[in-house]
């Protein structure tokens, strides 16, 4: 009986970390206050698996830790060398697998990929860019959609399909040419039915869905992760972005 | 008829079913020669999807086209054994006779040229498609041939028929491709092993499986399998019978007691083609297999998911089906026992590799992208819409119906300990007699060799780009689960070819197929690409082969499936076993051109029509 109030207990990085029967080793780790980096996971939807930032060893083999369920007794390595440098890889993979100029960024330190590289060290690219062709759009009258940030993490499907109940985005094509659409014959926002109150309008971790006409009203220097670094304030809980599309 | 009473015609004939999307949006292309917008907007309304979600199918497999390309397609099979029989100088010889550029739709909208992964037809190359039927055996003439009946719009059935005849080419049979079972034999027997007069059924449209308990047969089908040591043939080698018995009593909560039964012919791993001709030459031992896994389950719907490539094969086989049908062996009442029912429908891929991994294989089944799922939940328990799916590979239904038959002692006494059976090989490359070769497990590859004519082997790539690369020193070694595992291709390479480009092959494939699902291998097969893409050009350099294997272990360590795990093995295996094919092409051996001036002048040049000394920046040496 007394098994019963016994917390169970996993390891991450030697360290024991309490976790809830069906708990998935990234839900319980940000419980108890553990970092581990991610991108398409949120803490709202369920867990998807693609951007692979969160990979993990879990008693020596690797796991992606966001869709992993824990057991009791298991032995996660995140924070070793070796891992910190396949993430740093697959930033830079992103980074070069779209078109990002931060300084002209409406995102820049609100974003989860800008911070995710400064927090991990990420000096330069190390790729060589892939330049795509993905033109904006900006037919909503409110709206601004630019693809060219856009990291394929599927939150705004999600958020859209799940929560707004209005399908607006999904992804076409395949491997290297995977992009994300909208719902309308035409291809353009400005014929679906999405909103600025809509959740999916929120949930971007980058720079591609942004609210128009209100650009930098936060300063640069003074955002989210322009002083304190992501995984001291992973927290989803509304932040300045939501604030200023609200 | 207009073109919405067409596309209207399909949604009516498929129930407006958003599960049968592939096939909706393969009928209506067929009929319509494209997906416009409109059309897929029309289908969306009807199926009751979201439209994005719609687009976002069709925009997911290569051989739907959401634009025009032109009234003739022809896609030429870019396999590395293509490439050896010439097919590069043909597709430019088409290109120039037609004024057309490959990957480009000729102005007047009459025809577009490209390439394609393998399209199974690797010992008859080189191979192409043309609107989505398999042509074999190119040649100049024909090319010319082609070109002229493409520019006079003739229809596809006033080509010659020989162009579209495919051979099965089998050189070696054993106990699959010579078995001399009629069609019911291996059904009549699971039934006589039950009670002679089985408990009845309460009502026809009952499953099978709620009969389970009072009949016997079932069980002792399984316990054949399972002594059988049957093993899966499409590549992971999971034990056949413990799948079919973990499906069987995986719990249902929710009332709904449907369990599947999909066979995966989807066949995308480049060099393979066994399937193709286990579909052609024994259909009846396949379908007779799977109707023996519904009987076991306890599933009364089977799925064949047949690639696309092989669209040829499938009137031929619903022929099969519905004299199948006809003769009480498929249906209800199958073999005279009441309560026995089983049906199999063929569903058509549309030019995705990814969706021969079984989850990607199910959601596409399902009319999504063909994209792998999370696991678990595996297909046993959580398989097609959600319900336990067993999903097995063509040769391995095959074996199955033999077992069923002859039982597994008979089945276990052939092979090796751990690999029981016979195995059937796809050979293609440099050899004599390239086709089909049926061997019994433990094998050497030293002795295939010489059987189907090849000479001075200096490689053999075994079970496709996925599999291994293996050099003269390895010949000795067995075909069988506990040496070199395989799926059935072999490809073999003399000693005049050159290995650094049959890895650079591979890796245009990977990058081609990769379903874009996770960051290490959507965009890391696109990198490994460039890396060998740029070493064949002359750029690389010691740096350039690092990367290659930096990405190599991310992707071994965080791909989100066997595509990502397996997509730099070509490369792995080449850069150990062949370095100096490698080496050759390097620049230097310590120094990286990461952008070279000259080179990037050329356009320039191109465009001033100039190309003398002084437009160049260094003297090449
Ligand atoms: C990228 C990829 C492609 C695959 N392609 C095929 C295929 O074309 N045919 C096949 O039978 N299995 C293929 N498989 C293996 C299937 O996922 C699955 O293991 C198999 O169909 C199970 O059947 P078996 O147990 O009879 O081998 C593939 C796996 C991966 C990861
Ligand atoms: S989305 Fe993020 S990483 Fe991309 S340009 Fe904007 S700030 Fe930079
Ligand atoms: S737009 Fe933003 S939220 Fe949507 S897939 Fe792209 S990066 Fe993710
Ligand atoms: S956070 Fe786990 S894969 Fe993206
Ligand atoms: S897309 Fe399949 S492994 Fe990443």
């Amino acid at each position: 009986m007394s098994r019963m109030n016994e917390q169970q207990v996993f390891l991450i990085d030697g360290r024991d970390v309490p976790f809830a029967p069906g708990q998935t080793v990234m839900q319980a780790a940000l419980d108890a206050g553990v970092y581990i980096p991610h991108l398409c996971f949120h803490p709202q939807f369920k867990p998807h698996g693609s951007c692979k930032l969160c990979t993990v060893k879990v008693n020596g083999r690797p796991a992606t830790s966001c869709t992993l369920p824990v057991a009791a007794g298991m032995e996660i390595e995140s924070e070793t060398a070796e891992l910190k440098d396949k993430r740093r890889m697959l930033l830079q993979m992103l980074f070069v697998e779209g078109n990002h100029f931060c300084p002209s960024c409406e995102k820049s330190g609100n974003c989860k990929l800008q911070a995710l590289a400064y927090d991990l060290g990420m000096m330069s690219p190390h790729y060589d860019h892939f330049f795509p062709d993905r033109p904006v759009d900006a037919t909503h009258p409110e709206i601004l959609l630019d693809f060219n940030r856009c990291i394929l993490c599927e939150l705004c499907v999600r958020a859209s399909g799940e929560v707004d109940r209005k399908n607006v985005f999904a992804l076409s094509g395949r491997g290297i040419t995977k992009h994300l659409i909208v719902n309308s014959e035409s291809g353009r926002l400005g014929d679906t039915d999405m909103s600025t109150t809509d959740m999916a309008m929120s949930v971007c971790p980058v720079g591609v869905i942004l609210k128009k006409r209100v650009g930098f009203a936060v300063p640069v220097g003074q955002r989210k992760y322009d002083t304190i670094p992501i995984s001291e304030q992973f927290g989803d809980a509304p932040n300045a972005v939501l604030e200023q599309t609200r | 008829m207009s073109e919405t009473d067409v596309i209207d015609a399909i949604l009516d004939r498929h129930r407006r079913d958003g599960t049968r999307l592939m096939q909706i949006l393969r009928e209506t292309q067929e009929q319509l020669g494209w997906l416009a917008p409109a059309t897929l907007t029309r289908i969306a309304v009807a199926i009751d999807w979201p439209r994005a979600k719609v687009e976002g199918t069709a925009g997911f497999y290569s051989f739907f086209h959401t634009r025009p390309l032109g009234r003739y397609r022809v896609l030429w099979s870019d396999n590395i054994t293509d490439r050896m029989l010439g097919n590069a100088d043909l597709t430019r010889m088409m290109c120039e006779k037609l004024w057309l550029e490959a990957g480009r739709v000729s102005e007047d909208g009459l025809v577009s040229v490209d390439t394609t992964s393998c399209t199974g037809m690797c010992d008859q190359g080189p191979a192409l498609l043309v609107n989505y039927r398999a042509v074999t055996r190119m040649t100049p003439q024909r090319v010319e041939q082609m070109v002229e009946l493409i520019r006079n719009e003739a229809p596809l059935a006033d080509w010659p028929a020989e162009w579209f005849a495919v051979a099965d080419n089998i050189r070696r049979g054993d106990i699959l491709l010579n078995n001399a079972m009629q069609p019911g034999d291996a059904l009549r027997a699971c039934v006589a092993r039950g009670p002679a007069a089985g408990k009845e059924a309460s009502s026809n449209d009952r499953s099978w499986r709620e009969t389970v308990v009072a009949n016997p047969g079932p069980a002792l089908a399984l316990e054949e399998i399972k002594l059988s040591n049957l093993r899966g043939r499409g590549g992971a080698g999971f034990t056949t019978g413990l799948k079919w018995e973990a499906c069987r009593s995986a719990s249902v909560a929710d009332g709904d007691s449907r369990r599947f039964i999909v066979c995966n012919a989807d066949e995308g791993e480049p060099g393979t083609f066994k399937d193709r001709v286990l579909l052609t030459a024994q259909p009846d031992l396949v379908f007779e297999g799977m109707t023996v896994a519904g009987y076991v389950v306890g599933a009364t719907q089977g799925y064949v998911y047949l690639r696309g490539e092989y669209r040829y094969l499938l009137d031929p086989l619903n022929a099969v089906l519905a004299r199948r049908r006809a003769q009480g062996l498929l249906g209800r009442g199958i073999a005279g026992q009441a309560g026995f029912s089983f049906d199999i429908e063929i569903h058509l891929g549309a030019g995705a590799y990814i969706c021969g991994e079984e989850s990607a294989l199910i959601e596409s089944l399902e009319g999504k992208r063909g994209v792998p799922r999370n696991r678990p939940p595996y297909p046993i328990t959580h398989g097609f819409l959600n319900r336990p799916t067993v999903v097995n590979n063509v040769e391995t239904f095959a074996a199955s119906a033999l077992i069923a038959l002859q039982g597994g002692e008979w089945f276990r006494g052939i092979g090796t300990s751990k690999s029981s059976g016979t195995k059937i090989l796809s050979i293609s490359g440099d050899c004599l007699h390239p086709g089909i070769y049926e061997y019994p497990f433990g094998v050497t590859i030293a002795q295939v060799l010489p059987a189907c004519g090849a000479r001075d082997v200096h490689a053999v790539q075994v079970s496709g780009p996925s599999g291994i690369c293996i050099d003269e020193t390895e010949f000795k070694r067995r075909i069988a689960f506990e040496d070199i595992p395989t799926a059935g291709a072999m490809m073999i390479f003399n000693d005049q070819r050159d290995m650094f480009e049959v890895a650079r092959n591979f890796a245009h494939f990977f990058a081609h197929e990769s379903c874009g699902f996770c960051t290490p291998c959507r965009v890391g097969t696109s990198l490994l690409k460039n890396c060998m893409d740029k070493i064949a050009d002359g750029h690389g350099s010691q740096h350039t082969m690092n990367e290659i294997f930096q990405i190599n272990r991310l992707l071994q360590m965080a791909s989100h499936c066997g595509l990502g795990h397996t997509a730099c093995n070509p490369m792995f295996d080449t850069l150990k076993k062949f370095r100096p094919a490698y080496e050759r092409r390097l620049k230097t051996l310590d120094f990286e051109a990461s952008f070279d001036l000259d080179s990037a002048l050329a356009q320039a040049r191109q465009m001033t029509g100039r190309d003398d000394a002084g437009s160049h920046l260094e003297t090449q040496s």
